[in-house]
């Protein structure tokens, strides 16, 4: 994994609220062995029509948003467990995606490929969005070792949580394979318990 | 004093990272060719063997076609999946390997209970977020990603953060005609699809102590589509007589071991949950979905909410969700129109489910502008379903049967409802294009499933 310190960006946003990892990435494209590609299907069904051409739109096809931050309404990935929703965020370019809340399974997928989910208050996340809408070129910065947010258009921050253990996995580009390896003669003391 | 998840989650703790997640030991893995080819792929780069391969159950379900098994898979991509699942299991040396033909071969929700493999206490794991199915016995399962398949592969262990606890409590009897899904699409309706995130679920209460495992296993399965880890029931009488005697259950002196740890496991009078809700079964009515998250559900009779009853931030995802399905903010569905029935996945392919829709169509015909779906959920269903003269029912009144997978659920095979038309479907996701790009999903039970394919329309199964 790539590490993750901090990063300043435009915004691409989505204020849509229950995203379902259908949308991130419909279950035609999941059959795939590897992890690559998933970024060019990301949102398909919203950001292409049937015959393949763009959707005008849909945000991901206006020329005005770019950035490597995801800004989304709340409860964003719900649905399916797939880590193909994850692959698709990293493979199109996102580093970070920030909404006011994430389902549970999307959120510990998104940690276990580098992408950072971060969690804003609802008035915090209306005001990206009130930014951004008046000016595409308001950006945010995300400062992960001091876990703040910042919404550069109105200078206002907030912190976000992370536990302790994820926040070294990012910076160090980490795994939770490499800690669980590291403790495979406590998990045979375990099976001579049960 | 203890709840029962706590009970359990406490027995399967190997290790706790400072200020971060536990390190949870796994007792049974179950593994589709979907979420894991990715995953033995990691295995091979860091050069690992499977470390308890008798820990993991394979089946082959989500990307397989439910006609004409017996010949090779016609999509190239789809039979390149299943191959690679093969050589996975053949390459790793994993000695429970159900793949496409074989007799225990199903939707792995369905084929481990019914197989023995689910047992009470246990931790289960597998890449689907319906895994919450299990809980059903009284075990702690849940939906990971691919990661956390490699991660268990590797260690049979994986980190996960303790989750808080809900204890819901649904207390009365169900009325007549209303079912265990019309039961868990109302609490959905009411918690929403957010509800219950970051929580895992215990049920309680009279309804739910009055139900049978396939009713069981159809709330907790559902319990992720409020945003829940999972879900699980403490295990009875009901419980153990459905395990006993099954193939991978516990045999023996084993059992007599097993079960008596088993009945110690609910939850303490006066443990103390994070939060407690209490329905009371008689509310419910027969359920339909009108949008597209399973928690745009209404009673049958019921219109649809207007804009006014929705939250300001929530209006334009509620009127793009309306407009998706073509109705209207007002609207009652009841008398609707349909295109196509299914009948199937891990909410609703057991054969009770079965035994419910054929009850119902007995001696009626199948409505003409109806296509119907109907797909056992393992080869399991499918025989009792001829054993038990379901079949014979099913045919007579214009239904046929097709061959087990989650099918039209996802449709990740051929099994796509087209753009536009309506499918009353059993299975658990209204999202958009779950069942084929623009096709139009209204979840319901199996008993409201079938009175839709009978009269053509939405239709009260009470009527």
């Amino acid at each position: 994994m790539e590490k993750f310190i901090t990063l300043t960006s435009t915004v691409v946003p989505l204020p849509i609220e229950n995203v379902d990892t259908d949308q991130i990435i419909p279950a035609r494209f999941l059959k795939a062995t590897n992890k690559d590609g998933f970024g060019d299907n990301l949102f398909a069904d919203w950001r292409y029509n049937k015959d393949g051409s763009p959707k005008a739109d849909f945000v991901l096809n206006n020329p005005k948003y770019k950035g490597t931050i995801l800004v989304a309404g709340k409860n964003f990935g719900s649905g399916s467990s797939r880590e193909h929703a994850a692959w698709a965020i990293d493979g199109y370019g996102f580093k970070v995606v920030v909404s006011s809340f994430f389902a549970d399974i999307f959120r510990g997928n998104a940690l276990n490929n580098g992408v950072l989910p971060v969690i804003v208050s609802t008035d915090f996340l209306a005001e990206i969005f009130a930014s951004v809408n008046s000016n595409p070129e308001a950006t945010l910065t995300i400062d992960l070792a001091n876990q703040t947010v910042t919404n550069n258009a109105n200078g206002k921050s907030e912190s976000f949580e992370i536990n302790s253990y994820k926040k070294e996995c990012l910076v160090n580009g980490l795994d939770d394979i490499d800690y669980l390896l590291s403790k495979k003669d406590l998990i045979e003391a375990y099976e001579k318990t049960i | 004093m203890k709840t029962l998840f706590d009970k359990i989650w406490d027995a399967h703790v190997v290790s706790t990272v400072e200020d971060g997640p536990t390190q949870l030991y796994i007792d049974r893995h179950f593994c589709h060719e979907v979420t894991s080819p990715q995953a033995f792929n990691g295995l091979r780069e860091r050069g690992l063997k499977v470390f308890r391969p008798e820990q993991t159950t394979m089946t082959a379900d989500h990307n397989t076609p439910t006609i004409n098994q017996e010949q090779p898979v016609s999509d190239p991509i789809s039979r390149n999946q299943l191959d690679t699942f093969s050589k996975n299991a053949a390459d790793f040396n994993m000695p429970l390997f159900f793949p496409l033909g074989h007799i225990k071969n199903g939707v792995v929700h369905i084929i481990g209970p019914e197989n023995g493999f689910t047992h009470p206490g246990a931790t289960i794991v597998c890449g689907d977020s319906h895994t919450s199915t299990h809980g059903a016995f009284g075990a702690i399962a849940f939906g990971i990603g691919t990661s956390e398949v490699e991660m268990v592969l590797a260690t049979q262990c994986i980190l996960q953060s303790r989750p808080k606890t809900m204890r819901i409590t649904f207390n009365g009897k169900l009325g007549e005609g209303v079912t265990a899904k019309d039961l868990a699409l109302y609490m959905i309706s009411k918690l929403t699809t957010g509800g219950a995130t970051g929580y895992f679920v215990e049920y309680a209460g009279e309804a739910i102590r009055n139900m049978s495992m396939e009713e069981r296993m159809t709330v907790c399965n559902l319990s992720i589509e409020m945003g829940a880890r999972g879900g699980l029931i403490a295990p009875d009488q009901t419980t153990f007589d459905y395990v006993n005697g099954r193939e991978f259950a516990p045999k023996g002196a084993e059992w007599d071991k097993k079960l008596a740890y088993w009945k110690t496991l609910k939850t303490d009078e006066g443990a103390t949950f994070d939060k407690e809700l209490a329905f009371d079964a008689a509310d419910i009515k027969p359920m339909i979905t009108y949008g597209t998250n399973p928690g745009m559900g209404m009673g049958i009779t019921e219109s649809i909410p207007t804009l006014d009853q929705i939250d300001e931030a929530g209006r334009i995802s509620y009127q793009k969700s309306l407009e998706y399905m073509g109705f209207e903010a007002g609207e009652k569905l009841e008398g609707k129109t349909i295109d196509y029935v299914f009948l199937g996945s891990c909410t609703n392919g057991r054969i009770e489910d079965f035994r419910v829709f054929a009850n119902y169509v007995k001696g009626k015909k199948k409505a003409d502008n109806v296509v119907a779906w109907l797909v056992p959920g393992s080869w399991m269903v499918e025989k009792q379903i001829r054993e038990e003269g379901l079949y014979d029912i099913l045919t007579e009144a214009g239904f046929s049967l097709r061959q087990p997978g989650c099918s039209a659920c996802l449709a990740m095979n051929d099994d796509k409802v087209p753009a536009g038309k309506y499918a009353v479907s059993t299975s658990n996701r209204n999202f958009e294009g779950r069942q084929g790009p623009g096709a139009r999903t209204i979840l319901a039970g199996p008993l409201v499933a079938a009175a839709a394919a009978i009269s053509g329309r939405i239709t009260d199964p009470r009527n």
